[in-house]
């Protein structure tokens, strides 16, 4: 079988991230990228069932720019055996309508049984880029599960929603989505970062995928403005010796009328 | 029956036993402030009529269908026969996939999670916060009717009450494959309390709670206040309180008039679900923790200590 693991190369959510106020892009000096948690835990779910399924083929597919290597590195570092990276100046600030084709068009040319991804990245939050794929391949989604099991030719899971949990199942191939209720992913070791450095990852551009970022006919998401809020101060800090900072903090909401 | 000609067409979400969801009134607010609301709704008349009062114009109604593409197909239908300047759903699990799937069928473009909707002199435009509110975005597509999605309990804007038109709407099966539902398990409601999306207040609890028994704590001053409860991410996975409950990133995204953090060091990807809340109060131990550096009123002490007499004050000052 075949799983390919969607993971997008985000910048670091422990880091400040910036976007630029006159492109609206990230700005890559202030935080590092970094494989998005999201996506090693769907990795993760991957290779906990090659573990203990032999033959089962664990690849990687990243859309990203050139610097996103090191991620896709880590990634195979953990246990996956290859990996494709898209990478074009065409998608620059891409949004999830072009993300999505590329994506599927990615997925075909690589082959898959099941496609395995994070229910929402850390800088695009989108929460949807699944079932546009999904779309595009007509394939069934199965996504926000907070639980997962794979089977030959199955795969069912538990999707969490704002009013319930909902038990869903599909044939093979399908399109998955996790949360973050699933395991932490693992920690590559020294001999999965030695062997890294000699699996194969494939880059290619639009052009190998047929694709035309600048072709109009699918209309396309943008950035009209962007502004910064302005930086938050501190207020007052108290320390609760005397025993009466309760006291204070109750006068302070009283003030402000939120009592 | 004819549709208006600025018509914005909405996906309203049902919940498992069929009554609108509560981001219906929001939603049809928001696209009341932009054009003339027409309400798809997937389910019985009493569903239909509740829209209708929520402020749709024209309803297009059409049986619950049992997966996910059902949706999609219907609101392809609904789309053809309405002509809209902008769709707009819930950002929602179930609504923003919906919305993404349709988008790609019809080839439209996309803007997610929109705090406020408006028109420019080319159409409807959305405004967006990226980074945890540290930037507000504005956004549009580049041709045709954006497929916008709303975040929950970010619009106040309400419609007024309209009588039913209804018209009943064809749906033609795409055949797209789809997942097959089985159990469904309600979740549980907050009690009473307000939901967290759209709170004034917000009362959250950290780690530093210990345990699940002693989280009530959090729960308790929330009820003083007749607040939402909220925790941070470790709290959620040290078993303290449902998923539901997270704050953050990878949580909710609050922006509450007060929330207060109990126990809570204030984790960059914490403060990302609740930095541009009015005012922020933090109570913890360690004279050290990040959350002080935004808070306006800080208390450093131990929250067994400072809440339970908190909670006595605030009795007395309703009183
Ligand atoms: C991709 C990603 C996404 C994430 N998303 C989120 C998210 O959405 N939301 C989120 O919250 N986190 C998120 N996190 C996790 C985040 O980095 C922190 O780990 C988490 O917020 C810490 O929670 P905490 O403050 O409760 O725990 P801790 O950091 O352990 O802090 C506990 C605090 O409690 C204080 N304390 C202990 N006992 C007492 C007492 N008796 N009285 C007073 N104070 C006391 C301590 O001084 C300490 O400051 C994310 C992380 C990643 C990598
Ligand atoms: N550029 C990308 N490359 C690879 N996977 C992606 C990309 N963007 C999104 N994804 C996948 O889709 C999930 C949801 O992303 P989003 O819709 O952006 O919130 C992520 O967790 C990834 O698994």
């Amino acid at each position: 079988m075949r799983i390919v693991v969607l993971v997008k190369v985000v910048p670091d959510t422990n880091a400040e991230r910036t976007l630029s106020l006159e492109t609206g892009l990230a700005e890559r000096a202030t935080a590092a990228l970094v494989a998005d948690e999201i996506g090693e835990r769907a990795l993760e779910v991957a290779l906990s069932y090659a573990d203990a399924h032999e033959g089962t083929d664990v690849h990687v597919l990243a859309v990203g720019p050139e610097e996103s290597t090191t991620s896709i590195r880590k990634c195979l570092a953990m246990g996956a055996a290859s990996a494709t990276h898209v990478v074009d100046a065409g998608l620059v600030g891409a949004d999830l309508g072009l993300t999505a084709e590329v994506v599927a068009a990615a997925l075909g040319r690589v082959g898959y049984d099941l496609v395995l991804a994070g229910n929402q990245s850390t800088d695009g939050m989108g929460g949807v880029l699944p079932v546009m794929v999904a779309e595009h391949l007509g394939l069934p989604s199965l996504t926000n599960l907070t639980a997962v099991t794979i089977g030959d030719a199955e795969v069912s899971g538990t999707r969490l929603s704002e009013d319930a949990a909902v038990g869903l199942s599909a044939p093979l191939p399908a399109v998955v989505s996790v949360t973050e209720a699933l395991p932490d992913p693992r920690f590559p070791g020294f001999k999965g970062i030695m062997a890294a450095k000699k699996k194969p990852v494939e880059v290619l551009s639009l052009a190998d995928l047929g694709l035309d970022a600048d072709d109009l006919s699918t209309s396309r998401s943008i950035m009209l403005t962007i502004d910064a809020r302005p930086p938050r101060g501190g207020g007052v800090k108290i320390t609760d010796d005397d025993g009466d900072a309760a006291v204070r903090l109750s006068a302070f909401l009283a003030e402000n009328h939120l009592i | 029956m004819t549709i208006a000609a600025d018509s914005i067409l909405v996906l309203l979400d049902t919940t498992p036993d069929g009554a609108l969801a509560k981001s219906s009134a929001a939603l049809l607010g928001a696209a009341s402030t932009v054009g003339t609301p027409v309400a798809l709704v997937l389910g019985d008349e009493a569903a239909a009529k509740a829209a209708a009062e929520l402020g749709a114009a024209t309803v297009l109604r059409a049986p619950a269908p049992d997966s996910q593409v059902g949706v999609v197909d219907a609101l392809v239908a609904a789309a053809a026969l309405a002509r809209p300047d902008a769709v707009l759903a819930s950002h929602s699990v179930d609504g923003r996939e919906a919305a993404a799937r349709f988008a790609v069928r019809a080839r439209s473009g996309l803007v997610m999670d929109a705090i406020e909707v408006a028109r420019d002199d080319q159409g409807v435009i959305a405004r967006s916060s990226a980074y945890g509110g540290s930037y507000t975005v504005t956004s549009t597509v580049t041709h045709g009717a954006p497929v916008i999605t709303v975040r929950q309990g970010a619009v106040e804007a309400r419609a007024e009450a309209r009588p039913l038109a209804e018209i009943t709407l064809e749906v033609a099966a795409s055949g797209v494959a789809a997942a097959t539902t089985g159990s469904v398990e309600v979740a549980e409601k907050t009690g009473g309390r307000p939901d967290l999306r759209g709170a004034a207040k917000v009362v959250s609890g950290g780690w530093g709670l210990g345990s699940k028994e002693d989280f009530a704590l959090v729960e308790q001053l929330a009820d003083a206040l007749g607040a939402a409860v909220g925790a941070s991410r470790a709290a959620v996975d040290a078993g303290f309180v449902p998923s539901s409950a997270q704050v953050g990133q990878t949580g909710v995204q609050v922006a509450p008039q007060l929330y207060i953090a109990l126990a809570i060091s204030g984790a960059i990807q914490h403060l990302a679900g609740m930095q541009t809340a009015k005012t922020i109060v933090a109570i913890n131990r360690d004279e050290d923790a990040p959350i002080f550096e935004i808070a306006d009123f800080g208390i450093v002490g131990d929250v067994f200590t400072v809440v339970p007499q908190l909670i006595a004050e605030i009795e007395k000052a309703k009183a």
